[in-house]
């Protein structure tokens, strides 16, 4: 039986985007649509009616959402190029970290981004509190997955891509080159490797968006 | 060695042109590993370190539904663990637990051999994962555990703060809360369906991740003023078919316990 993958999404989520690397790295063939949130296709509704969020990933009919689930579910699928360690502990690691990732770091450059003044520098000490942590992660490694990308490198990706745009548009440097070496050096890795690279949202799209996003923040 | 394996050696190192003197430094090398290096790689052995006892240390705090989750997973696997408790009340991490979880410096935390893990939904699959053969927590299809994986996130980032409105709050905000709730129970009351457990026929990942809030209902409703049996029936009886286990009856600390303690912390937080 011919294998059936389609994957709902945004041009912009990077949630959505975690789950395009991994099945590009699986080298699977999948049907990519890109849903209008403001107008949530029938489709959404049905495959994901507890949270109606994208990514979804819907296999041979099946649908499964939340996208740290949905990587674990292609990485055991599809057992090529594996993501994910099968030593227990190396894995409880992994998803610590993409846990640490999507709710503590994510937040905190969030915060960094959509404040000013006194508030944004509170907001930046908690970020680059969290990212030393990070940082530390990557020490004697090339990707968070050793010599490979792996689970987590996805799951933090779009650190790689995000923080340029949210630091041009907010002029203030989150990752330095003199705290954060080893991130640096990871984002350039990470971001032109190859399948990574081409998956990127149109910058100009990313600038437009978030520069909205912001001043609906502040208003 | 023996006088056999000397003399063959012996021959051996002749027909290599191994000098007489050389031949005996040889001999005494080999007669010494024998006797001393050799035994020693025993213990580098599968059979020995099998035998080895697991260290396992649980860094918890009694009420904890979090911690719970991690005793049950134990139970059900039969694992001997170190239960170490933390004085949470009066904020007095332990050294242990800042150098275990400098990250987050929270409970439960699951030292294994020395090493730390952290948050008890990763914990219990970790524990899955290591002792394997015995009670599956996570079924083996695909599918069915991205579906259990699923759940448990949503539970993790459902249930607990809602749940502590209940209690911890007053007035319009405990009112939200209550409502939130409710509404929480009854989408998992509707996942449950007819099935015995979440998993299925067995008790599994999501049941232990709920069930040990079941000993914190009776304080949610005396406190929020509700019947969560009048809500939602059918999970009722789902948390009473798992509370007959002995892993969970062993483990869930009283209801009315519970209850004292979510009086002593409301006088605390000056709510009484």
């Amino acid at each position: 039986m011919a294998e059936e993958v389609k994957l709902l999404k945004t041009w912009s989520s990077l949630f959505g985007l975690r789950i395009v690397w991994a099945l590009k790295l699986k080298g699977i063939q999948f049907d990519s649509i890109d849903e209008d949130l403001t107008n949530k296709s029938p489709l959404l509704l049905q495959y994901n009616p507890v949270y109606k969020k994208v990514p979804v990933l819907v296999h041979n009919g099946k649908s499964i959402s939340e996208s740290l689930v949905i990587i674990e579910y292609i990485d055991e699928t599809w057992k090529q190029n594996p993501l994910l360690s099968q030593d227990p502990y190396e894995k409880a690691m992994a998803r610590f970290w993409a846990k640490f990732g999507d709710d503590k770091v994510l937040s905190s450059i969030w915060s960094v981004f959509i404040n000013q003044g006194k508030e944004q520098e509170e907001a930046l000490q908690v970020a680059m509190e969290n990212l030393k942590l990070l940082e530390e992660n990557l020490k004697g490694k090339k990707f968070f997955g050793g010599e490979k990308i792996g689970f987590l490198d996805l799951a933090l990706g779009w650190l790689a891509n995000l923080i340029c745009v949210l630091e041009e548009l907010s002029d203030i440097k989150i990752i330095d080159k003199e705290r954060f070496p080893l991130l640096l050096g990871w984002m350039q890795e990470f971001s032109q490797a190859p399948l990574i690279n081409e998956s990127w949202p149109p910058r100009e799209k990313l600038l437009t968006k978030f520069q909205i996003m912001r001043e609906n923040q502040s208003l | 060695m023996s006088g056999n394996d000397t003399t063959t050696l012996r021959w051996l190192l002749k027909k290599m042109r191994i000098r007489n003197d050389e031949q005996v430094n040889l001999i005494i090398f080999l007669q010494l590993y024998s006797l001393f290096l050799q035994p020693l790689t025993f213990f580098f052995s599968s059979e020995f370190l099998e035998t080895m006892e697991d260290e396992v240390i649980l860094l918890d705090f009694w009420p904890s539904m979090f911690g719970s989750r991690v005793r049950i997973a134990l139970a059900e696997k039969g694992v001997k663990y170190e239960y170490k408790e933390e004085d949470l009340v009066n904020n007095k991490k332990s050294d242990l637990l800042l150098q275990m979880n400098p990250v987050h410096k929270t409970i439960p935390v699951l030292v294994h051999n020395g090493k730390p893990i952290c948050e008890s939904s990763i914990i219990v699959q970790y524990i899955d994962e290591v002792w394997k053969d015995k009670a599956p927590l996570l079924p083996s299809d695909p599918y069915q555990r991205a579906q259990a994986k699923f759940w448990v996130d949503y539970i993790d980032k459902k249930v607990n703060s809602p749940g502590r409105k209940t209690w911890c709050t007053k007035g319009e905000e405990q009112e939200a809360g209550k409502k939130e709730f409710v509404e929480i129970m009854k989408t998992l009351e509707e996942q449950l369906g007819e099935k015995p457990y979440f998993g299925g026929e067995t008790f599994g990942f999501v049941d232990i991740c709920l069930i040990t809030y079941y000993c914190w209902f009776y304080s949610y409703e005396k406190f929020g003023k509700f019947s969560l049996e009048a809500e939602c029936p059918k999970l009722i009886e789902w948390a009473k078919r798992c509370a007959q286990k002995e892993s969970v009856f062993k483990t869930l600390p009283d209801e009315k316990k519970v209850f004292g303690f979510c009086i002593e912390m409301r006088k605390m937080f000056g709510l009484d």
